[in-house]
């Protein structure tokens, strides 16, 4: 019994060089990486910011938090969502053609190539280079951050999209076509029960990740509350920046915690 | 759900044996009006205007007309920060997917039994992914002063909150039999994870830490924007001289890069599973 154990364990391909190898390569290429980074030293003015911060979130704004104005805390998060909900609404209505055109089973191979190149271009664009084009639409405020959130969603929306279409499960249609189904019905009851749970899955993961990223918009001035956020920060009103935080924070969580039990309920049907 | 129910009464279908299931209503409508409801608040909130945006949308291709052709003789300004930018992404998401093992074995519920620990843990990752990403730069750009170092950290603690979550939730939905046995035959606790769980999560833990590079590069280059370094820096330069074909050069210039990076660890990634 021992003698075959050993005699497998022998066996076992020798891979250790290129083992070897590759550990070579990830430290080779971390240390030109780190050569990028100037180590400033944290001067006594970095530390004694960092203890105001630190001191601002711990202690925020309690009038700024519980302000019911369209100054306060709670519209700005209220005025986040909608810009979150709306862009992602439809940034997900543009994905559905996009999507359809970018997969393999549906359009010839060329097309979907050329769609999925488009689809990349469209996400390389920064977040703030969509916003000042928008802002030039709109004028600055909530509606241009909407748009830009939702051309922002585009990209990986889509991405997933594409590989719920092309894993469609055609054997389906072809029974369905078998029983004397007409289009419509094929389409009824063959495609769409089989793509709407992980669209709204979809869609709700990006709803979660735009409310992460709402802050971005409030670089260039298109709402919600990352203006505020980053005025704050930059005049080091630490405890503003703690009241809005541990807003976002919060909601954030919520948010969360309840897309994740949406997400499950729908992923076990 | 209880009282949805109450008030649309479920359909009762008598099978052939005699048996009664019961249909419940519908939830479609209460689903719809619940979205709708949303919809009017989000339109009224933030001034959603069809007929503005139809009759003013030939302004968002003004700069983007601009952009073209790009400035070719821009490009040999941009090779410095684009360099930055994917060393930035690269030691940021290194530093943050090695940080993120530990916190992750400690929140995962079968390797550690004790409760309070991995509540602590979990709510500590789940807050530290809330923080937005520009904020954390903004901050580390207020200790460590401006430059590449600033966006190392955001980074960093960006990668760190992502592969903290993904991975201990790979490593809860390992396989334990050959954990269990291994602590059968008498092996420490780490001497069995080391050589059941990990060979199980390698594959996928690397997998998760090359897309999230991928999408670092991409985020990289807003970092810039707060004075982080990088690509951010030059194009938002850029922007605000109205230069806009060197812009467009920028970007095309990223695109490539993430296009290769993209291949790259597609190529990986394919070869792990």
């Amino acid at each position: 019994m021992n003698e075959n154990i050993r005699k497998k364990f022998e066996q076992e391909p020798k891979t250790w060089y290129y083992k070897v190898l590759i550990a070579l390569v990830v430290v080779v290429i971390i240390a030109w990486s780190s050569t990028t980074v100037q180590v400033n030293e944290v001067t006594g003015d970095g530390i004694s910011i960092a203890r105001k911060i630190i001191s601002g979130i711990f202690h925020p704004d309690t009038g700024m938090l519980f302000n019911l104005t369209a100054q306060g805390v709670p519209y700005l998060l209220l005025e986040t969502m909608c810009i979150a909900f709306l862009g992602t609404i439809v940034g997900a209505i543009l994905s559905i053609p996009l999507a359809f055109l970018a997969s393999t089973n549906i359009v010839p191979k060329p097309i979907a190539v050329v769609v999925r190149v488009f689809i990349m271009a469209v996400r390389t664009i920064p977040a703030f280079v969509y916003g000042l084009m928008f802002i030039r639409v709109t004028g600055p405020g909530a509606f241009a951050g909407l748009l830009t959130m939702s051309v922002c969603s585009i990209g990986m929306v889509s991405k997933m999209f594409i590989e719920c279409i092309e894993d469609l499960d055609t054997k389906i249609l072809e029974s369905l076509d078998a029983a004397g189904c007409t289009l419509f019905q094929k389409i009824r009851y063959g495609i769409i029960p089989q793509l709407i749970p992980d669209f709204i899955s979809t869609v709700i993961y990006r709803f979660d990740m735009n409310l992460r990223d709402a802050t971005v918009l409030g670089l260039v001035g298109a709402g919600g509350i990352g203006a505020p956020l980053i005025n704050a920060m930059s005049a080091y009103r630490w405890n503003e920046v703690g009241a809005i935080l541990a807003g976002l924070i919060i909601l954030i969580l919520i948010i969360e915690v309840i897309s994740t039990k949406i997400r499950v309920k729908l992923a076990r049907g | 759900m209880g009282l949805y129910d109450k008030i649309f009464k479920p359909k009762t279908i008598v099978l052939s044996n005699g048996k009664e299931v019961k249909e419940k209503f519908t939830r479609t409508p209460l689903i719809l009006l619940i979205l709708i409801i949303a919809t009017v608040v989000s339109v009224q909130i933030t001034g959603f205007d069809l007929s503005l945006l139809v009759e003013r949308i030939h302004q968002f291709f003004v700069i983007l007309g601009r952009m073209f052709p790009p400035n070719v003789d821009y490009i040999p300004n941009i090779w410095g920060p684009l360099l930055d930018t994917i060393k930035m992404s690269l030691l940021g998401s290194f530093i943050g997917s090695v940080v993120a093992i530990p916190f992750a074995i400690l929140a995962s519920s079968n390797i550690i039994s004790i409760k309070p620990v991995l509540w602590i843990v979990r709510l500590f990752l789940s807050i530290v992914r809330t923080i937005p990403t520009l904020v954390c730069a903004l901050i580390a750009t207020y200790i460590w002063g401006l430059g590449t170092m600033a966006g190392t950290v955001a980074i960093g603690v960006f990668t760190f909150a992502y592969v903290g979550k993904q991975l201990f939730e790979l490593i809860e939905t390992v396989d334990m039999g050959a954990y269990e046995a291994m602590e059968a035959m008498g092996a420490t606790k780490s001497k069995a994870f080391v050589t059941t769980v990990l060979p199980q999560v390698l594959p996928s833990y690397i997998s998760v830490c090359m897309f999230c590079l991928e999408g670092n590069v991409r985020y990289a280059s807003i970092l810039g924007y707060v004075g982080a370094g990088g690509l951010g820096l030059i194009l938002n330069e850029k922007i605000s001289w109205k230069q806009y074909d060197s812009v467009g050069m920028i970007l095309v210039i990223l695109f490539g890069t993430v296009l290769i990076i993209e291949w790259l660890s597609h190529y990986v990634r394919k070869k792990l599973t």
